[in-house]
């Protein structure tokens, strides 16, 4: 399978912090990648770098084989964004929410492809609500409408679930994986929720203070730290302060 | 090309939506510039009153450049707000990684300024014509559009440099927003010449393009005429100003991207 991200030794230091360190990862098309840490571990700034939001300080990263800091305007249209702490404008309808990001995209035929993914994210009736009346759960498949406006290749979902009860959380989850069937699109997902991450992704890679603790399965990181459940693994990094790093399956 | 304008397109109609939804928006458009051309012009028509001499002009004077002040400030406004609205509701992140090139996003908050400005002017044109019998349009005739074209030009590279300031600074740099157009107010000779300052300050006051317009204004009164060495001066100037503004835009942009900042602007 093609690769759609790729880092290799990436590192972030914020003046004295060391958020990223030497991190290497991998997203291909067609699969859901977790990445998976603490509050704090440089998820987000993972993320960021990959959307031409913020320099690296040092090591490399590409998406679809370009940089985003230097490519950004090739990779924009081809991928799409989604985070919990980012919301669309508050005061504005939802529908005209939507047809802006349709313009900023260059959508042809936006009145069409607006309408089919309020059908697929169930919020045709919602269409001339205010945003900011939306509901945690609403807003966020509001975002998720805006995040497929493009038929993106590539998602990149930063705690998207985070604002959502568990039943909704769950629905998400569940629309996320059938996207992901029926377009073949990646997804890189972050998360400190270990069940959400169990049931959605493939492969995860496990960070803490910014550097790679373990990689691979869900199955086999739990194999790899005697755990039945991700969360005891988490706990268990947590808690140990002895990073070393287990690749199982490599 | 095309692609660019229809993206600019959804920049504008992101400001448009705002104001149709927003009441107090679309008044507050209106509302301080309509204020102060109250308080300005009736104090003008009593100064005028207390000279014998009509020749003076001294109403004249004062409302067209009160007006055309808010022209400049409105312009530099129109700008920076327009950035600022999408950090206040978190959506700038959106807008960032989208295909919008940065480009784009400030022409976009250009127009928007421009068209709101000349909802302002009419506005104002048409209240001096009915409560002080003053006609801007009669009084500076075609003068009107070079003398336009270089506050609103002027007011783009200030807003521009405002951005900048926000984008690299976030919230606490605000405030400046409102605070800049009013650092230039006094060495751009609106309200008097260039004349009555100190020598120093005259030298700053000839370094900005919104001096030129505003001597240019006074000449046209006096004169009906305007020296279009005025307007080549502020053309001049404007252009080394917006290159700077442009300049330091990219620069704080850098920045903010190199500390982390841009990706939580409005989170703070
Ligand atoms: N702009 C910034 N300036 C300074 N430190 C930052 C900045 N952004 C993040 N950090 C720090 O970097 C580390 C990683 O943050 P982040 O990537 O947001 O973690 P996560 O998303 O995994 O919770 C944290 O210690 C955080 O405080
Ligand atoms: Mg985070």
């Amino acid at each position: 399978m093609e690769s759609l991200i790729v880092t290799q030794n990436l590192s972030k230091n914020y003046g004295g912090v060391r958020a990223l360190e030497d991190l290497s990862l991998e997203v291909r098309r067609g699969e859901i990648v977790g990445l998976l840490g603490p509050n704090g571990a440089g998820k987000t700034t993972a993320i960021h770098i990959l959307l031409g939001l913020l320099t690296p300080s040092s090591g490399s990263a590409s998406v679809f084989g370009l940089s985003p800091l230097t490519h950004r305007h090739k990779i924009a249209p081809r991928l799409n964004f989604s985070s919990a702490y980012v919301q669309l404008p508050s005061n504005l309808k939802v529908l005209e929410n939507l047809k802006i990001f349709s313009k900023l995209y260059n959508i042809p035929d936006a009145p069409k492809k607006i309408a089919s993914l309020l059908e697929l994210m169930d919020m045709t009736s919602l269409a001339s609500r205010i945003t900011g009346a939306l509901s945690a759960g609403e807003k966020t498949r509001l975002n998720l409408c805006k995040c497929l406006l493009n038929d993106p290749e590539l998602l990149l979902l930063d705690e998207p679930t985070a604002s959502l009860d568990p039943e909704m959380a769950d629905n998400v989850r569940k629309l996320l994986k059938k996207i992901q069937k029926e377009r073949n699109i990646g997804i890189l997902y972050t998360s400190h929720n270990m069940p959400e991450i169990e049931e959605l992704c493939s492969r995860i890679y496990f960070i803490h203070e910014g550097r790679m603790i373990a990689q691979g399965s869900p199955e086999e990181i739990m194999k790899a730290f005697q755990s039945k459940t991700l969360e005891q693994v988490f706990i268990k990094i947590v808690r140990s302060g002895d990073f070393v790093v287990k690749e199982p399956g490599l | 090309m095309r692609q660019s304008l229809v993206r600019i397109g959804g920049i504008l109609t992101r400001y448009l939506y705002l104001h149709m939804r927003s009441m107090p928006r679309l008044f507050e458009i209106f509302f301080w510039p309509v204020m102060e051309l109250l308080v300005w012009g009736f104090v003008s028509v009593y100064f005028q009153s207390l000279l014998a001499d009509p020749a003076t002009r001294i109403a004249a004077i004062l409302i067209s450049a009160m007006i055309f002040w808010d022209i400049l400030y409105r312009s530099q406004q129109a700008v920076s707000i327009a950035v600022v609205e999408d950090i206040w509701t978190q959506n700038i992140v959106n807008i960032l990684v989208s295909p919008l090139r940065l480009w784009e996003w400030l022409a976009a908050t250009f127009i928007y300024g421009f068209f709101k400005i000349s909802l302002i002017t009419a506005l104002l044109s048409a209240i001096a014509l009915t409560l002080y019998h003053f006609n801007l349009f009669s009084h500076l005739g075609l003068f009107m559009i070079p003398l336009l074209v270089n506050l609103l030009f002027f007011g783009w590279a200030l807003g521009v440099f405002t951005s900048a300031l926000v984008i690299r600074w976030g919230h606490s740099a605000e405030a400046l927003i409102w605070g800049i157009p009013y650092l230039v107010q006094p060495v751009s000779a609106i309200y008097y010449p260039v004349s009555v300052l100190p020598v120093p300050l005259q030298w700053v006051a000839k370094g900005l393009p919104s001096t030129y317009v505003f001597e240019g204004i006074r000449e046209v009164t006096k004169t009906h005429t305007l020296p279009w060495n005025y307007f080549w001066a502020a053309l001049a100037l404007n252009f080394i100003y917006f290159l700077l503004a442009a300049l330091f835009f990219g620069k704080m942009f850098k920045s903010a991207r190199n500390l982390g900042r841009l990706g939580r602007l409005g989170m703070d």
